[in-house]
Parts: C-alpha cells; sequence; structure tokens
C-alpha cells in the first residue's frame, strides 16, 4: 500500500465523515436555516468524494449548480417564509424511534445487496482502468454526440421547470398596475403612431412659421 | 476495497435521510431538503459504479439526475412558497384540502 493510496484513504475517510455527520445535522437541526447549511456542507463534501473517484466534472457541478443555485434558492425561500419554529418540531421525538427502526433497515438492505458476496461481484472482470481522456472532455463526448437528445430533453424539462415556478408564484393584485403581455403583442402600428405631414398642401414651403 | 466504502456512505446517507423525512413531518422545507439529500446519496452511488466499472454510464446518469433535482427544487420551492401563502405554514398536515 502506497503513500498515495494512504492519502486517498485518510481523505475519503474524513471527508466521508463530515458527509454522514452534515446529513444529520440536517435532519436533527431545529433552524431550517441551519438545515440548509448542513445540507450544503453534506454537498461540498459529497463534491469531494466524488472528485476523489475521478468525476471532477461532476464534482465541480455539484458545488456549482447545486450549491450555487438551487441552495441559494432554498436559503432565500427559508429565509424569506416566517416559519414558526415551534410547531413544526412537534412530533419529532415520537416519529424518532420508528424513523431510526426503519432507517436502519433499510441501511441494512442496502448493504446486504451492495456485499459483494451476495452480488457475486468477486467473481465478475475487474474494474476497468479509465480512458486517457480527460473527465470532462469525455463527458462532453458522451452527452453531446451519444446521450444528445437526453441531453435535450433535459435542457427542455428545466425550461418547463422555469415556466411552472414562475406560473406558481406569479399573483395578481388588485390596484397593482401591471404589464398586459397579450395587449402588448397585439398592439397595431397604426394604433400607436401618426403620421402627420407638417408641410400640407397649400401651406408656404420650408421655413414657414406655421405648419 | 473503494467500491464498497463509497457504496456504504451512499447507503447511510440515504438512510438518514429516509430517517428526516419520517422525523420532520411538520416541515415541508426539511422535507424538501431530506429529498435532495436522498438524491446526493444515489448519485453518489451511480458515482462509485462508474468509477468501479471504469464507464461513463453512470456519470451520464448522474448528470441527468442533477438536471432534475434542478427542476424538482425550483418547482417544490414554488410550491411552497404558494402553500405557505395560503395556509401561513409549511407544516404537511395542514396541506389536506382534498381530504373529504
Amino acid at each position: 500500500m502506497t503513500a498515495a493510496h494512504l492519502l486517498v484513504e485518510g481523505v475519503f475517510g474524513f471527508f466521508a465523515t463530515v458527509l454522514v455527520i452534515s446529513a444529520l445535522g440536517v435532519v436533527v437541526a431545529r433552524n431550517p436555516v441551519h438545515a440548509a447549511l448542513f445540507l450544503i456542507l453534506s454537498f461540498f463534501n459529497a463534491a469531494v468524494l466524488w472528485v476523489l473517484l475521478g468525476a471532477e466534472f461532476l464534482g465541480i457541478v455539484l458545488v456549482l449548480v447545486y450549491v450555487g443555485a438551487v441552495m441559494v434558492l432554498l436559503l432565500f425561500v427559508v429565509m424569506m417564509l416566517d416559519i414558526d419554529l415551534v410547531v413544526i418540531r412537534r412530533g419529532f421525538v415520537r416519529h424518532a424511534p420508528l424513523a431510526a427502526v426503519v432507517a436502519l433497515l433499510l441501511a441494512f438492505e442496502i448493504g446486504y445487496v451492495f456485499w459483494a458476496r451476495h452480488l457475486g461481484l468477486v467473481s465478475l472482470a475487474p474494474p476497468l482502468r479509465p480512458g486517457t481522456l480527460p473527465n470532462t472532455r469525455a463527458l462532453g463526448l458522451r452527452l453531446y454526440r451519444d446521450d444528445l437528445y437526453p441531453f435535450e430533453i433535459a435542457g427542455f424539462l428545466l425550461l418547463v421547470g422555469v415556466v411552472a415556478a414562475i406560473v406558481l408564484t406569479l399573483t395578481h393584485r388588485e390596484g397593482v398596475r401591471r404589464q398586459d403581455p397579450s395587449a402588448q403583442v397585439r398592439v397595431e402600428p397604426a394604433r400607436r403612431i401618426r403620421l402627420v405631414d407638417p408641410f400640407p398642401k397649400g401651406t408656404p414651403g420650408k421655413g414657414g412659421e406655421g405648419g | 476495497m473503494p467500491l464498497f466504502d463509497d457504496l456504504a456512505v451512499s447507503a447511510v446517507v440515504f438512510a438518514i435521510a429516509l430517517a428526516g423525512m419520517f422525523v420532520n413531518r411538520k416541515n415541508l422545507v426539511v422535507l424538501l431538503m431530506c429529498i435532495e439529500l436522498m438524491l446526493l446519496a444515489v448519485n453518489t452511488s451511480f458515482v462509485a459504479w462508474s468509477a468501479w466499472w471504469g464507464g461513463l454510464s453512470g456519470q451520464v446518469a448522474v448528470f441527468f439526475v442533477l438536471t432534475v433535482a434542478a427542476a424538482e427544487a425550483a418547482i417544490g420551492l414554488a410550491l411552497l412558497v404558494v402553500v405557505f401563502r395560503n395556509k401561513r405554514s409549511v407544516d404537511v398536515d395542514t396541506i389536506d384540502t382534498l381530504k373529504g
């Protein structure tokens, strides 16, 4: 076992531990703002794990898109809402034993499936070495060449998400002057601009005072 | 074996997020955060398998999951704002208008 390998193991252990602890923090935090901050911490740690696994592009995307956009949006909403902290904690202790049982059962089941002996992974081929292409380049080739249509559908999905979010939160208050896009689109030039001849026939030519 | 370390972390985080959905029944905000945490755990699992096989299919799947999760977060938060505007609360139990 080389020193580099030990270093990777150590880094993995540290960030995995912080990831699990911050995930617990999301669940048990009293204040939703603190929960959101714990979630951001867990995203950062997961990004480090992904980079360790060789998925550099996705690790950076996780930080940029998730921490940079989604979590900021979430924090914005959480801070905008005036949440009663006492009410939302009601039932926490009552549900805790059931939650613990279900979570332990689920973790055990997932671990049972993942355990090598039961899956026969040991007998399968050894892991392939990644190609010589850099991760981002390889992923880009894959997305833009092989999976172009799913990629475009994903983009359309985001567009639908934007429209849905706007439609859901748009309110029409009484007494507020607002744009009417339909009327704006339907407008005709003839009703907006009236061309006036400043020198109608029969009046004096250029330089005249009246017109 | 690195694969199983990552899968174990993924499973533990997923289980924690599931427990969070049980104990935070009163708070729609934290429920959304737990869904995000679950997606993160699943994505970690995808990345781990992808690294194990040396292929990119897992990472492509993560890419699409991230896209869907972003759209889901935007729409979920919009719904949250609408619910709070109408009910003055983010308690899941208050959203029972469809109950007969």
